[in-house]
């Protein structure tokens, strides 16, 4: 369809790219999930004066490995009263879709599995596993549903707890849809264009290109609307402990619990990705900085922004949440697009 | 029978008729099932594949909306209204007449004939606004949306802005009190009883 874009240019992405492409993100998406964990853990103990997780390996390294252990062997509950079958499918939802989101946008840089590997050499494996030319709106359209894993997991437990979870994520996913689709409508203005290829293309004149600098107002509605997109602290009102037990994941344990938590990070890594390439300049080559290192470092700095907030701030109240983003967030970004439409149109 | 074999075979016709089977198995548990989780999860699956029959037919902005505006928007209302059953039993349904339900289900018959029947005619169906190969579906859409339909689109966002205030305006009855408060002081309730005793 779409021709002059860069993947157009690329040598021809044949089905067997695509399936290794796809079983790469898997992979190493997965494994980066289980690496998070610990990372999180010893950024957050030594923002707090703690040492975190040592006693496992030499730095408490082999922490991911018991982790994975004691998730795959724990025992697997069903509630008694529960729904077995939606109760079951629940988990895959969120990591299913956290997974097809991640489809459309770029991660890791295309390659040529080299010739002397057999049967398989000489493959060209795509930066982006599907081009969809509206990828921006399909990432969003995708994470929305996933909404539907927390929502059915609370619902299907028979667990009063899960059913305030699944509310809770009910109304702060649908609520801050509204702002992740308003704030990141004014960088499309200026694009004219839903595809991230496009959106990279636009960002590759350097550091004062980089979106960020025009639209400032809606990086910072997107990374806030990111925050509580992905359920982390201050807005992870849907497990928040203190008040609903664990909220939809209350009567979860072992690989079902697993599954919500690697959708977790998957979808935290999607948010990373689209705040890079949208706003901060995506894969473009930065002075002698090749451009697969630039996004890395780039989705490596959200991560630890969101590792941050979390050490740095409170969880807010569910009233706060939506007095936030309907009396504030809101405003503002529909303020942001109108004076980017007059800008665009003087 | 050949052409439906050869269809079978290449990449858009499976995926075509794998869908159709999908999305008319999972609206089926939608009508026919007496648990609302099935029913749910069911329809919003069903809405997802619908959106797979646009991306077949390189209509990705529209399978986009679909996905957007049918699954992560109403489908999530509908499920809100279903946290007030209890979702785990099975609910009784009133059987209505014999009469109305065969009504109903002949003329739904007698539509998807229709349906089915239409592609025999389909030579004589023709594209008004085709796609422009090199142009964006986005644009596409938005060039037919702002030139042709622009009046009935002007009509839906004046009905839409009438629906939201008719909404603000029906749940923004004593928006202005907080509920704590009026818990904390013990009044709130007596408050509310002695409004409607007024009324």
């Amino acid at each position: 369809m779409e021709t002059t874009t860069l993947i157009g240019q690329l040598p021809e992405v044949t089905a067997v790219g695509v399936a290794i492409k796809a079983i790469l993100i898997l992979a190493i998406i997965s494994a980066v999930a289980g690496f998070g964990t610990y990372l999180e853990r010893k950024v957050l103990a030594f923002m707090q004066r703690r040492l975190g997780p040592m006693h496992v390996g030499p730095y408490g390294l082999l922490q991911i490995a018991a982790d994975g252990i004691k998730l795959f062997t724990k025992e697997d509950i069903v509630p008694q009263h529960a729904n077995a079958v939606i109760f079951k499918v629940a988990p895959v939802i969120t990591a299913a879709t956290a997974f097809i989101a991640l489809s459309a946008v770029p991660v890791f840089p295309d390659f040529r599995i080299p010739e002397f590997i057999p049967v398989l050499g000489g493959t060209f494996v795509p930066s982006i596993a599907s081009d969809v030319n509206v990828g921006i709106l399909f990432v969003l359209g995708m994470m929305a549903a996933g909404l539907y894993g927390p929502l059915l997991a609370g619902m299907a437990q028979a667990n009063k707890w899960g059913i305030i979870g699944a509310a809770r994520t009910a109304i702060q996913f649908l609520s801050y849809e509204v702002i992740t689709g308003l704030s990141i409508l004014a960088p499309i203005m200026l694009v004219g264009s839903l595809s991230l290829v496009d959106f990279n293309e636009a960002q590759s004149g350097g550091f004062t290109s980089w979106f960020v600098w025009q639209q400032p107002v809606a990086f910072i509605l997107f990374l806030i609307a990111g925050f509580a997109e992905t359920n982390r602290t201050p807005f992870d009102l849907l497990e928040h402990e203190a008040e609903v037990i664990s909220g939809y994941a209350t009567e979860y344990s072992g690989m079902r619990w697993g599954m919500f938590f690697i959708g977790e990070y998957a979808n935290m890594i999607t948010i990373s990705i689209l705040a890079a390439v949208v706003f901060l300049g995506g894969y473009n080559d930065f002075g002698f900085i090749a451009g697969w290192i630039m996004i890395l470092l780039k989705v490596a700095f959200f991560f630890f922004l969101m590792l941050w907030v979390r050490a740095a701030w409170p969880h807010v109240r569910p009233d706060q949440l939506m007095w936030l983003c309907w009396k504030v967030l809101m405003p503002i970004a529909v303020i942001n697009v109108v004076v980017t439409g007059i800008v665009i149109m003087v | 029978m050949e052409n439906f074999l050869a269809s079978l075979f290449t990449f858009q016709g499976f995926a075509f008729y794998l869908f159709s089977f999908l999305t008319i198995i999972l609206f089926w548990i939608t009508v026919m099932s007496n648990n609302v989780l099935y029913a749910m999860t069911s329809l919003a699956s069903g809405m997802v594949l619908i959106s797979g029959f646009f991306f077949i037919l390189g209509a990705d902005f529209l399978g986009v909306v679909q996905l957007i505006v049918y699954v992560g928007a109403v489908m999530a209302l509908y499920s809100f209204a279903m946290m007030f059953f209890d979702a785990t039993r099975e609910i009784k349904e009133k059987n209505t007449s014999g009469a109305v339900v065969f009504v109903l289900g002949g003329l739904s018959a007698l539509m998807l004939v229709l349906m089915f029947a239409a592609p025999i005619h389909s030579e004589s169906i023709q594209a008004l606004y085709p796609m422009h190969e090199g142009v964006g579906n986005a644009q596409d859409v938005g060039i037919v949306l702002f030139t042709k339909y622009l009046v009935p689109f002007e009509v839906a966002a004046l009905m839409l802005l009438v629906a939201m205030i008719a909404g603000i305006i029906l749940a923004g009855k004593k928006m202005d009190q907080s509920l704590t408060e009026m818990m904390d002081e013990d009044a709130g309730e007596d408050e509310i009883l002695t409004q409607k005793d007024e009324k």
